[in-house]
C-alpha cells in the first residue's frame, strides 16, 4: 500500500450498546473502505474477563452477535473493511463467533484477524508497579485482581491489514488506534511522523463516539436544536494522505455536524489538549482548525504530536466490595419534609451498623442528588429518596435496599415504588508499564 | 447574564477526574468567557459537592476552554456512590454561572 489518495472511515458505534441501523445506513451509502465500531468502555473488559473465567468461550462483546449478522452481508458486498475492539477479553472468541457467523451466512474467503496481546496480567506479575489513582503498590490489592489489559498502540493492528485482513478484532487498544491504522496502512505512513500520527488521533477522537459528533448528546431546546434524533445519523471522514480530513454524514440522515458540535466531541473526555497521551503520539489538540465545508460537513486540519512515551497504560479491574441501594417516592404537599425524615429515619436506622460501611451517601432525587443544596433551587412535586452504601460486606449491602423499603410500614406517609438493588463492585485503577511488556501477535481465520 | 446565553458545554470522565469544556457560540465572546470563567471560580461553584483541584486550559483557536476537575467523581466511575456517576451532569449547572 501507500499509493491511496484518500481514504473513507465510517464510525459504526459509540458504545456497545449503541444503535445498530446507522451503521447499517452508513456501510450501504457511505462508499466506505473502512467501518470502524468502538465499543469498550473503561471497566467493560474487567467485566468480560469475569464472564471469560466462568465461560472460555465467551468474553467477547455481547452485541457482536447482532452486529457482525447485520453488517457482514453489506460489508463484504461493498468490500468495506472492519475494525473493532469487540473482542474485548477474548479476541480469539470473538474471531471464531465471527467466522462461524459468516459461514452461516454464506460469506466465503473473507479474512478474520484477531489482535493478541493487551492481556498482560502474568507479565505484571514479576514486576513491582505503583497504582496511578492511588499511589500503592499493585500488589495491595491482592487476590481480588481480575484483568489487566494494557492499552495497545497501532502496529498489531496495521500487522493484521498488511496480513490481508478483512475484518480486523481487538481487544484493548486505544482508542484513536482503530483509526489510525488503517491511514497508516493505506498510505504508508512513517509512525515517527509525529505530527502526522497526532492528526491521526485528531480524527479517532472526533470519530471514537460516533453519535456524538453528529448531534448525540447535544441537544438542548431553544439554544442548541437537532433534527429527528430518533433517525441520528453517524458520521464518516474523507482523510488526505496529508491527514487533513472533512468530516460528514449522511445525506438524509438526522442529527447535525456543525463546528460546535465537533469542538464539543474534540473537549470529549481530555484534560490537557496540548498533551493526549496515547501509546503512538502524545498528540496535540491546541492547534487544531476547524472549518465549515458545507451542510453537515467540516474540514479539519493543524493536529500535530510529540514523540510517544514509550510506556503504556494498563487498566486493572478488581472486586472492590458491593454496593447495596435503595428508593422509594414521595409526593404532594408536604414531599420534601417526607423525604427528609425517611432519610432520617434511615440514617438511626444505619447507626448501629456504621463500621460495617466505607461509606454511605442520601440522596433526593430532584432536589440535591446532582448537585447538592448550594445550587439545586426550587420545590419540586415531587421527591425521591436514594439510600446506596459501599461494603465489604454483601449482607451489609443488602441492608440497604430493605431497609429503605421497610419505609412502606415504618416511614413516614405516602411513600411509594420503592426499589433496591445490591451488585458487587468492579472497579478499576491504572499502572503504567514499559511498552515491551505487552507482547502483541495476530492470529487468522478465513472463512 | 447566565454563561448558557453565550456558550455550550459537555463533561467528560477518566476515573476519578472530570473535565468540562465551555465553548463560546460565537468566536468574539470567547474573551468574556475567558475573563468570567476562571478556574477558581469552577472550583468554588462545586465547591460543595467536590473538593479537588480545578485546572483551566485555553484554546484560542476553537473559542473554548476546557476545565479539569481533580477528585471530582467520588472515587470514580467505577466506585462512585453517586447518582450521576460520570459526573455529566455538571456541564448544565455550569450554564448557570453568572457571567457579567
Amino acid at each position: 500500500m501507500g499509493n491511496e489518495t484518500s481514504i473513507r472511515i465510517g464510525s459504526g458505534a459509540g458504545y456497545s450498546g449503541d444503535r445498530v441501523e446507522p451503521a447499517i445506513d452508513l456501510a450501504q451509502r457511505g462508499r466506505l473502505q473502512y467501518l470502524v465500531f468502538e465499543c469498550l468502555a473503561e471497566r467493560t473488559i474487567a467485566l468480560a474477563q469475569q464472564q471469560k473465567a466462568k465461560d472460555p468461550t465467551r468474553g467477547y462483546d455481547p452485541m457482536l452477535e447482532d452486529r457482525m449478522r447485520a453488517i457482514l452481508p453489506v460489508c463484504h458486498g461493498n468490500k468495506t473493511k472492519i475494525i473493532t475492539n469487540m473482542g474485548a477479553a477474548n479476541p480469539l472468541g470473538a474471531m471464531e463467533r465471527t467466522a462461524a457467523i459468516a459461514e452461516e451466512l454464506g460469506i466465503k474467503g473473507m479474512k478474520i484477524a484477531a489482535v493478541m496481546g493487551d492481556d498482560v496480567l502474568e507479565a505484571l506479575k514479576q514486576d513491582t508497579h505503583s497504582l496511578l489513582e492511588s499511589g500503592q503498590p499493585l500488589a495491595s490489592l491482592g487476590h481480588t485482581i481480575i484483568s489487566a489489559n494494557a492499552y495497545l498502540g497501532a502496529h498489531p493492528l496495521v500487522e493484521a491489514l498488511q496480513g490481508g485482513a478483512d475484518i480486523v478484532i481487538t481487544g484493548r487498544v486505544a482508542d484513536p488506534v482503530l483509526f489510525t491504522a488503517p491511514l497508516i496502512y493505506e498510505f504508508g505512513w512513517d509512525m515517527d511522523d509525529f505530527k502526522l500520527m497526532g492528526q491521526g488521533v485528531v480524527l479517532g477522537h472526533l470519530l471514537e463516539c460516533a453519535g456524538h459528533l453528529t448531534g448525540g448528546y447535544f441537544a438542548d431546546p431553544g439554544y442548541k436544536e437537532v433534527p429527528d434524533l430518533h433517525r441520528l445519523g453517524f458520521p464518516m471522514a474523507e482523510v488526505s494522505a496529508d491527514g487533513s480530513f472533512t468530516l460528514s454524514k449522511l445525506d438524509g440522515s438526522g442529527g447535525v455536524l456543525n463546528l460546535a458540535t465537533c469542538k464539543e466531541q474534540l473537549l470529549y473526555e481530555i484534560h490537557d489538549p496540548a498533551a493526549y497521551y496515547t501509546p503512538d503520539v502524545i498528540a496535540d489538540f491546541s492547534s487544531v482548525i476547524l472549518q465549515e465545508a458545507g451542510k453537515d460537513r467540516v474540514a479539519v486540519t493543524g493536529g500535530n504530536g510529540i514523540p510517544k512515551s514509550g510506556k503504556l497504560k494498563v487498566s486493572v479491574g478488581y472486586t472492590d466490595g458491593y454496593m447495596g441501594e435503595g428508593q422509594i417516592s414521595y409526593g404532594g404537599p408536604g414531599a420534601e419534609a417526607r423525604a427528609r425524615l425517611a432519610l432520617k429515619i434511615i440514617e438511626k436506622r444505619l447507626q448501629a451498623y456504621k463500621n460495617e460501611y466505607e461509606e454511605i451517601r442520601y440522596d433526593l432525587i430532584g432536589a440535591n442528588s446532582l448537585y447538592g443544596e448550594k445550587i439545586s433551587t426550587g420545590n419540586p412535586y415531587e421527591l425521591r429518596v436514594r439510600v446506596a452504601a459501599r461494603t465489604s460486606k454483601r449482607e451489609a449491602a443488602r441492608r440497604i435496599g430493605n431497609e429503605v423499603e421497610a419505609l412502606y410500614t415504618n416511614g413516614p406517609s405516602g411513600g411509594g415504588g420503592a426499589l433496591k438493588s445490591l451488585q458487587e463492585i468492579v472497579a478499576i485503577q491504572s499502572v503504567l508499564i514499559d511498552g515491551q511488556l505487552a507482547e502483541t501477535r495476530v492470529h487468522y481465520k478465513v472463512t | 447574564m447566565k454563561l448558557r446565553e453565550l456558550a455550550h458545554s459537555r463533561t467528560g470522565d477518566k476515573g476519578n477526574i472530570a473535565n468540562i469544556s465551555v465553548i463560546a457560540y460565537r468566536a468574539e465572546d470567547y474573551p468574556v468567557l475567558v475573563k468570567n470563567v476562571t478556574a477558581e471560580r469552577v472550583k468554588d461553584y462545586f465547591s460543595e459537592i467536590f473538593e479537588g483541584e480545578v485546572v483551566r486550559y485555553e484554546l484560542p483557536l476553537l473559542g473554548a476552554m476546557n476545565f479539569v476537575l481533580y477528585d471530582a467523581l467520588g472515587g470514580g466511575v467505577t466506585r462512585s456512590l453517586a447518582l450521576d456517576k460520570h459526573g455529566k451532569s455538571l456541564s448544565s449547572a455550569l450554564l448557570d454561572m453568572e457571567i457579567s
